[in-house]
């Protein structure tokens, strides 16, 4: 089963300070890396492939830091990868990172099953997937929780509010993962160090396309093609009183006192 | 011609958008219609015309039978040309999630999922949802002629209005087989505590170190009269209680009047769902839990110490 992973290199979260006076967000020279779903997409993409042969493609797009980002991902165990790093890609929306990634898909070609997380670690909106499987004409899955191979079908058990649905799909098929899929280890020294000797690979606007048309239409991709406009971005006033005791006696008497006069214990 | 089209396959989802499509297509002065997909729907449809919809159309196919977003997606297409419009409201329930970017990307369209808000500015939609994680809110506009706009579950009421003079179409859909087959669905068992409605909640998290231990946080909850929700963690991953009892961004969004986070650290994804609460008291271990930043009050110390001495507290003063 040749499985193609999709990822996004994403900014560290929790390093993302509030200026105090404006409420932005400071998003420079944060620490890259790949959300817990791209890994836990992976790692599953691994499980399948150790379980029914084929191969197994990591396909990301992000800033040129990915060239040292990638390197997880093929530790993790992903036999090659394609980076996307060109400057026309940047500023993409998730409509442009979608026809982006479905060029690439359809580059590669020979796949049975394309995998990626439900949602990015940073913006988690969960366009992505759906608009690929929209693109590429594929049955779609989200909020796998497992995912089992019976006879030529992908049965996926689906995570919804308030059931665990499973179905069979026809593969080709696209599939996004819930973290609850599998617990991706870290990798052993032994897998860091073959990881480097692995292909990488990174394309250029002119190498990615499918290969009965020339390239990528700048038109369709980058900031230029952004539907998406962000008019503020702004972090919640919170306005708390972080009144903290470390004495537990004296904590336990104040706030029990201070519920009292807030009205939300009954006095 | 443009319009707006309200969508969802919950019912009390699709009549609060309905309701909220009422003011929405007022200002924008567009005509608000509906569509209803699959048999089990089709019965909602005078409802939908007493709730202010024009025009309402109605489709069935034996391919709606199992959901697959690329099914749905293209029978919502076929309603939308038919119906002229250039807004789809639907639910960001999960399939709604599934279902508004796959019929976005056949539409060319601009999308936002998780929408907490929706107004209309200037002519124009503007949409807000939560971003980097949870941490800041973001208020955006499209630029596309079309739009696919996935609004949180249950922020809006639904309330009867318009003239009620609307009329029903059925509509042919000509759907290619789903590639899909159910093969099982199982109930998850709920928590039978609706924590959304909670006026007092206590959460609880990692701190704990078995199950068995939630005891405490559930007798806390006795002597308060509240509910116990808990991050994700323990309901989806470890099973110690029902998933319908997570409280967080992939949850329920709480505001109780008063919520006590137990051994919980604060992760922005869970404490999305607390952030309205009127009074927030956290206990941990850990002096540097992010919690406490986000707490009115808190107490540094064990849980397994501090919780009973609470809860002896609590007794002592309701008598």
């Amino acid at each position: 089963m040749n499985i193609i992973v999709c990822m996004k290199q994403v900014v560290d979260l929790e390093q993302i300070r509030i200026k105090t006076q404006t409420r932005e967000p400071v998003m420079e020279g944060l620490p890259v890396m790949f959300g817990d779903f791209d890994k836990c997409a992976l790692e599953e993409a691994v499980r399948l492939k150790e379980e029914h042969g084929g191969k197994v493609t990591a396909v990301a797009a992000g800033s040129a830091k990915l060239k040292d980002t990638i390197k997880e991902a093929l530790a993790i165990g992903a036999d090659e990868a394609i980076i996307l790093t060109d400057e026309a890609y940047q500023g993409s929306d998730t409509m442009g990172s979608a026809r982006l990634l479905a060029q690439v898909i359809q580059k590669i070609g020979d796949y049975d099953l394309i995998l990626m997380g439900d949602g990015s670690a940073d913006d988690y909106s969960g366009e992505v997937p759906p608009r690929v499987a929209e693109i590429l004409d594929l049955p779609q899955a989200g909020f796998a929780r497992e995912i089992k191979v019976v006879d030529d079908a992908l049965h996926v058990t689906r995570d919804l509010e308030a059931a665990h649905e499973t179905i069979a799909l026809e593969l080709p098929a696209l599939v996004s993962v819930s973290t609850e899929i599998n617990t991706p280890p870290l990798p052993a020294l032994t897998d860091i160090l073959k990881a480097g000797r692995k292909p990488l690979h990174t394309w250029a606007p002119d190498e990615v396309g499918v290969p009965d048309k020339a390239g990528l239409d700048p038109a369709q991709i980058g900031t230029n093609a952004s539907v998406v406009e962000v008019l503020s971005n702004l972090a919640p006033v919170q306005d708390r009183k972080e009144i903290i005791f470390e004495d537990v006696e004296e904590g336990l008497a104040e706030i029990t006192k201070a519920l009292e006069s807030e009205g939300v214990l009954e006095q | 011609m443009s319009g707006i089209l309200i969508y969802s396959e919950v019912k009390s989802t699709f009549l609060g958008l309905l309701t909220r499509g009422r003011a929405l297509a007022e200002a924008l002065d567009q005509p608000l219609t509906a569509a209803l997909l699959g048999e089990e729907s089709a019965a909602w449809a005078g409802e939908a015309l007493s709730h202010g919809a024009e025009r309402v159309f109605v489709g069935d196919s034996p391919q709606l039978d199992v959901f697959q977003a690329r099914t749905y997606a293209d029978a919502l297409a076929q309603v939308a040309a038919q119906a002229e419009a250039d807004i789809i409201l639907t639910g960001s329930t999960l399939r709604g999630r599934e279902l508004a970017p796959r019929l976005t990307q056949k539409l060319e369209a601009g999308c936002a999922t998780d929408v907490t808000d929706l107004a209309v500015e200037d002519r124009r939609l503007i949409t807000q949802r939560r971003a980097l994680g949870g941490k800041t809110l973001s208020t955006e506009a499209r630029t596309s002629p079309k739009q696919v706009i996935a609004v949180m579950p249950k922020l809006y009421e639904a309330e009867p209005g318009g003239d009620g003079t609307g009329e029903i179409v059925e509509i042919p859909l000509e759907l290619e087989p789903s590639a899909t087959r159910l093969v099982e669905s199982k109930a998850k068992p709920s928590g039978g505590v609706d924590i959304e409605a909670a006026e007092i909640l206590i959460g609880v998290g990692r701190g704990f170190e078995k199950e068995e231990d939630l005891q405490l946080a559930q007798d806390l909850a006795d002597a308060l009269g509240g509910a116990v929700g808990c991050t994700r963690p323990l309901s989806y991953d470890y099973n110690w209680l029902p998933d319908d009892l997570t409280i967080g961004l992939s949850g329920k969004i709480c505001a109780p009047r008063l919520y006590i986070a137990l051994g919980l650290s604060g992760q922005i994804q869970h404490t999305v769902g607390i952030m309205d609460s009127d009074v927030i008291l956290a206990i941990n271990k850990e002096k540097s839990a992010p919690m406490f930043k986000m707490s009115d009050y808190g107490i540094v110390g064990d849980l397994y110490e501090v919780v009973p001495r609470l809860v002896e507290k609590i007794r002592g003063a309701g008598n």
